[in-house]
């Protein structure tokens, strides 16, 4: 089976200490990767190293792409949400296309089409001439998110994309992310609402201080003395008829 | 496409607009007929040598002020960024007022343009050393506010120790910056800088473009962002460098011309380049006739009629951007 990304001991410095502490871990196609764990414990650090944004020693099979393979094999949403300038949504989205596009090329047939699909999935039809810049931090999001998809890449990385938005979008942005992986598409999230992350993830990565302690499907994952010891809390866990559902209740530290 | 018609034609008036007016009223039809023909007349010398190199002169540095503002805040996205801000207007101003100081302006004709450029140039070896190869955009503004200062102190240095009056008066007369009295051999000093300078900031538009998404995903999207800045500070120095060395100071243009130019192209920061150099062009090329109309006799500078307009239109723009916001 070919991956879509593999990571072998990767380590990320900062300063002698390990941000992140020799990953190793790999990536098939089809599947919702949420990567979880406490703040700080180095899950944007970790995305960043494998894209090859940090120097991070190991190996990442990402990082050794040339730029520009690189930006056809994955597409990255940071956690910070920048839009410098007032264009319009349909033209944000289209900056998704750069990669794809020869110098100094307009859009294609094809680029259209990719724009018009992200547009359709995070469903923004009504948004398209509106202004990015005077839209709603929730509904930036949901465009920055259409922007990684009209990418088009195998994979996509996005850190913290639920941040920001009501219950409605953030249900709608992880069935997005589950509809890319049932295509045969991958996606890694990282979240901090477990809750999202026990249902519409297959897989979960746990990281606690840099390290990663937990690798597999949710309800594994999710045992209440791993969550206990990584987060501080106790949860209710259920697989319900209606899928499984999280809710975390107490601290425990 | 519109915009880039009505820029074309602007720029197009203007220039002819700027060939006919002049201490020697002669009609227009007259004086075009003279540039184009050669009769041997005073008049197509002083259309040739005198009219013809100072139209081109207010166009290509307008284009050049332009140009380097929209690539700058584009880089840097920061609507307030402008050419200067990496200091190499300031660096040329020095090696010109040295020139001037020491007397080198006098030695050969062209002694105070290279002076200016020689300083440019060491400016940008400065920023690259201070800026390092990698980093963001914050350590280029931090080497450009240094440089900025530095450059400043040492003009005022200069002017502090000029010999005479006189001497401090030819100073601050040159830094107000003008386009009068200059030649074909100014031409063909600058406009090769000039050249190069656009063709590197040309090709920032896929970058500038993507950098709307932050510095982090333009990386990812395949951006080298190394290439980008060097590329951004060499094109900027050799436009402004050269600009500043034959013309002098001009503020507000590289400021002023983006903003008014960034909503008809829809905020995208690769049109505002061409538009922006476009736009560049005419604003000097208008301010050049400005001054020559306003008061003929007394040699009103390009800079000082630039700021007079200039800061007036930047207060508009605050004014329009405070109502946007509300």
């Amino acid at each position: 089976m070919n991956s879509l990304l593999s990571l072998r001991d990767l380590t990320v410095l900062r300063g002698a200490c390990p941000v992140v502490d020799h990953i190793t871990l790999s990536v098939a196609p089809g599947e919702c990767i949420g990567l979880i764990g406490p703040n700080g414990a180095g899950k944007t650090t970790l995305l960043r190293g494998a894209l090859g944004l940090l120097p991070a020693m190991g190996e990442s099979s990402l990082a050794a792409l040339p730029a520009r393979d690189r930006a056809r094999a994955v597409a990255w949403m940071p956690q910070a949400r920048e839009i410098a300038w007032p264009v319009t949504v349909e033209r944000l989205i289209a900056l998704g296309r750069i990669p794809h596009l020869p110098h100094g090329a307009r859009l294609g047939p094809a680029d259209r089409a990719a724009v018009e699909d992200a547009i359709a999935r995070m469903g923004l039809d009504a948004y398209r001439t509106r202004t990015a810049t005077q839209l709603s931090g929730g509904e930036q999001a949901q465009v920055l998110i259409a922007r990684a998809l009209a990418q088009e890449t195998p994979l996509l990385i996005a850190d913290e994309p639920t941040a920001g938005l009501d219950p409605a979008h953030q249900i709608a942005t992880m069935e997005v992310f589950a509809t890319l992986a049932a295509e045969g598409r991958s996606v890694i999230v990282s979240l901090h609402d477990l809750g999202l992350a026990a249902r519409h993830c297959s897989r979960l990565l746990m990281l606690n201080r840099g390290q990663l302690v937990a690798d597999g499907p949710p309800a594994e994952v999710l045992a209440p003395a791993r969550v206990a010891e990584v987060f501080g809390i106790t949860a209710f866990y259920e697989d319900t008829g209606d899928g499984p559902v999280f809710q975390p209740m107490r601290v425990t530290r | 496409m519109k915009l880039a018609t009505g820029l074309i034609l602007l720029v197009a008036a203007l220039f002819v607009i700027s060939l006919v007016i002049g201490v020697a009223a002669v009609p227009a039809g007259q004086s075009l007929r003279a540039l184009i023909w050669d009769d041997g007349t005073p008049l197509a010398v002083v259309m040739r040598e005198i009219r013809l190199p100072r139209a081109i002169l207010a166009a290509l540095i307008g284009a050049a002020l332009g140009l380097s503002g929209a690539a700058m805040q584009g880089y840097l996205r920061n609507p307030l960024a402008e050419p200067g801000l990496i200091g190499v207007s300031g660096a040329a101003a020095l090696g010109a007022v040295v020139s001037l100081q020491t007397g080198l302006s006098l030695l050969f004709p062209l002694a105070l343009p290279f002076a200016a450029l020689a300083m440019a140039v060491l400016a940008v070896l400065l920023i690259l050393v201070l800026a390092g190869p990698r980093g963001s955009s914050i350590t280029l503004i931090l080497a450009g506010i240094a440089i900025s200062a530095l450059t400043g102190a040492l003009t005022s240095l200069a002017l502090n120790l000029s010999p005479n009056p006189f001497a401090a008066a030819d100073i601050v007369f040159w830094m107000m910056g003008s386009l009068a009295d200059r030649s074909f051999v100014h031409v063909w000093l600058a406009a090769p800088f000039i050249a190069i300078g656009a063709a590197l900031l040309f090709s920032l538009g896929r970058g500038l473009d993507a950098l709307t998404l932050g510095e982090d995903a333009a990386e990812a999207m395949g951006i080298g962002l190394k290439g980008v800045r060097l590329r951004l500070i060499l094109g900027t120095a050799a436009a402004v460098g050269a600009a500043t060395a034959v013309a002098g100071a001009i503020g507000f243009v590289g400021l002023v011309v983006p903003h008014l130019l960034r909503r008809a192209v829809g905020a995208r920061p690769s049109a505002l380049l061409w538009a922006s150099a476009l736009g560049g062009a005419a604003m000097v090329l208008a301010a050049d006739i400005a001054v020559r109309l306003i008061l003929p006799d007394r040699d009103l500078k390009l800079g000082v009629l630039m700021a007079l307009v200039g800061a007036p239109l930047f207060l508009h723009l605050i004014f329009r951007t405070k109502r946007e916001m509300a």
